[in-house]
């Protein structure tokens, strides 16, 4: 099993979701998340003040998955995501040890 | 006369359609009933309304009538012709409009005898009061002083909601971690400023003649009254105002709070709770019917021919010197100037910001157009159109000032540009003439960004704009009644400065006693964590996450 944590823009979340919908992923949680890479920031102004703001809004999705699905997965969420420019967001994959479904002490990948 | 005129046009307008729907002959025959039913109507409807209207019209010739304030006088031989005429119209048309479902002639005089019958059985009943028996006869008095008082009362309701609008705009340019104190310091200020208005205020701002230094001091007193006997008649009658002694004094205790509002928006966010609560307190129990006074309460100010229609001096630039003395001695925010640098601190909502502004925009028809003192049909509409244009005028000047200043149009500045041109106005809106209310709104709307930015510079740190919006705006418009209003250049600069002088002063050592005292800052700890927990042990929005 793999995890894949993708860090997108949050306005491709419903264009990756159903790219990933679309290969039978049946799960995966979504959190607004607050960061920078190479983009960096922007400057702001408030009432003639100049401010920067370092962080900006992204949208963190996971999901868990078959080993077997994991390149299709990841084909689907940088084509989804991709603007082509600066930005756009990273992906991450890790191993996973175990998945439980709490309801019926499933294991393994037929938790996920 | 303008009733036979219009009575005749109506008529054969009348005439003519009747003609045209059923032929010469018949449309006569229908119009000469008509006319019958008219002239019954007539003498039963309109023309009681003329005979009440015409002798009080003459009567208010003669006599002094309402308080020389309003301009009553010279308008109600004209309102009164309008008024008949209109009555007269409604009277006519109502028939030919509607004759096929009216029941017979007949029936329509049964039943009006049977309901004055009704009516004289039941005033037998119960000897008449004081007050009926002053009023006796004199239906169209009633009539009318029922409508100004009416008006100025819903005008205080208004400047009620103003306070509605204070706690929204205060609340939304502030920091989420301080809502709860600023709302708080809103409920204490109209609650305590009604309070100590009618224990002491209104009597000083007020004396009637009655000063304990002429002209300059006079002491207050708890109001006092009732609301029978010949108390209550004395407040009806046409020496006293178009309007009772309550509504006067509701209408100005709401103005009171209204002061001290606008030092509480400036000190936000590190002022300690209690002692503004003492400072405040003082302010407007003592000072502000003083400067009050000395115009509206017939003093100096008054004598010397200043003009301040609704208070852009008494009331904004008051509160708005108030506020600098005490934002002055209370320092900057912590993290406001940073290494020589202005760091913005950013207000958590700008929704609740602008849902303050139109509120105060809505209560500011009240503020401006209750301060014509009566419900006066050209005074009360010219002032809302003065009003409403200079607002608008200011929103759109500070929009585009900020927009060629700062490079990007700041919606808190046009926030308070709109804010700025009703302050500018409200001491002309009676007496400046609507293009020149524009110019008034613009000048404000372009001087309000200019001395935000300008407060920064210096280092005066004022949240929401307060100092800038109702002192330097209020200084503004107080000018511009001398440039385009009824009032002499000098002696509008010579009044908002004693006022602005008197106020920073005053306040400046109420503060200063305060600070000496009881201290004016929470400590930097409390300050970071936020007022509602150091203050209140209270959060505005709990499982709020705030975005930084």
């Amino acid at each position: 099993m793999k995890k894949i944590e993708a860090i997108i823009k949050p306005f491709k979340l419903e264009e990756v979701k159903n790219a990933l919908a679309e290969l039978g992923i049946e799960g995966m949680s979504v959190t607004e998340v607050k960061g920078f890479g190479r983009q960096k920031g922007h400057t702001e102004i408030y009432r003639g003040s100049e401010y920067t703001v370092d962080f900006l809004p992204k949208i963190k999705i996971e999901v868990v998955l078959a080993d077997s699905l994991l390149d299709s997965a990841i084909a689907a969420i940088v084509g989804a995501a991709k603007t082509g420019k600066i930005g756009d967001g990273k992906v991450f994959v890790s191993p996973v040890e175990e998945a439980i479904r709490i309801r019926t002490d499933e294991t393994g990948e037929r938790a996920v | 006369m303008g009733r036979m005129w219009i009575k005749n046009a109506v008529t054969a307008e009348i005439g003519a359609i009747l003609t045209g729907e059923l032929g010469s002959t018949a449309g006569k025959v229908e119009l000469a009933r008509l006319q019958t039913r008219i002239d019954r109507a007539e003498r039963r409807c309109a023309c009681d309304l003329a005979r009440i209207l015409l002798p009080f019209h003459l009567s208010s010739q003669k006599s002094e009538g309402f308080t020389p304030k309003t301009h009553m006088l010279k308008k109600i031989p004209l309102s009164g012709v309008l008024a008949v005429a209109f009555a007269l119209t409604g009277v006519v048309l109502t028939p030919a409009l509607s004759f096929a479902q009216e029941p017979p002639p007949g029936a329509i005089a049964a039943e009006s005898v049977e309901v004055v019958t009704t009516e004289v059985a039941a005033q037998a009943e119960t000897a008449p009061t004081e007050v009926e028996k002053f009023w006796e006869g004199r239906t169209a008095e009633l009539a009318l002083f029922t409508v100004n008082n009416l008006w100025i009362l819903i005008a205080a309701a208004l400047v009620f909601l103003m306070h509605l609008g204070f706690s929204a705009v205060e609340s939304g340019l502030t920091q989420s971690k301080n809502t709860v104190n600023v709302l708080f310091k809103n409920v204490f200020v109209v609650c305590m400023g009604a309070l100590v208005y009618a224990a002491w205020g209104f009597n000083a701002m007020y004396p009637g003649g009655a000063w304990t230094i002429q002209g300059i001091f006079a002491l207050g007193s708890p109001i006092m009254g009732s609301v029978s006997g010949a108390e209550a008649v004395a407040n009806l009658t046409s020496d006293y105002a178009p309007y009772t002694y309550w509504t006067d004094f509701i209408f100005q205790a709401m103005f009171a709070a209204t002061a001290a509002t606008i030092i509480s928006g400036a000190v936000a966010e590190r002022i300690k709770l209690p002692s503004f609560m003492v400072a405040a307190t003082v302010i407007v129990t003592f000072l502000y019917p003083i400067s009050g006074s000395w115009q509206w309460g017939k003093g100096w100010l008054a004598d010397l021919g200043f003009v301040d229609f609704a208070g852009s001096t008494l009331v904004h630039a008051f509160g708005g010197y108030a506020a600098l003395a005490a934002v002055m001695l209370l320092g900057a925010r912590k993290g406001k100037f940073v290494d020589g640098k202005i760091r913005p601190i950013l207000g958590h909502s700008m929704p609740l910001a602008t849902i303050g502004v139109f509120l105060l925009f809505l209560g500011w028809f009240g503020f401006n157009g209750g301060s014509v003192l009566s419900a006066d049909p050209i005074m009360v509409s010219f002032v809302f159109v003065t009003t409403a244009l200079a607002g608008f005028a200011g929103g759109l000047a500070a929009s585009f000032t900020s927009w060629i200043l700062l490079k990007k149009p700041d919606l808190s500045m046009a926030l308070n540009g709109m804010l700025a041109g009703l302050v500018g106005i409200t001491a002309g809106a009676d007496s400046i003439a609507p293009w020149y209310a524009v110019l008034v709104g613009v000048i404000a709307g372009v001087l309000v960004v200019v001395s935000v930015l300008a407060f920064d510079k210096i280092k005066i740190d004022d949240p929401v704009g307060a100092i800038s919006v109702h002192g330097i705006c209020g200084n503004w418009g107080t000018i511009a009644v001398g440039l385009f209003g009824s009032g002499a250049l000098l002696t509008q600069v010579i009044g908002t400065l004693a006022v602005s002088i008197f106020s920073f002063v005053t306040a400046l050592i109420v503060f200063g006693l305060v600070k000496a005292v009881m201290g004016l800052r929470v400590s930097p700890d409390e300050e970071e964590e936020g007022l509602d927990i150091g203050e209140h042990g209270q959060e505005a929005y709990p499982g709020f996450v705030p975005n930084k």
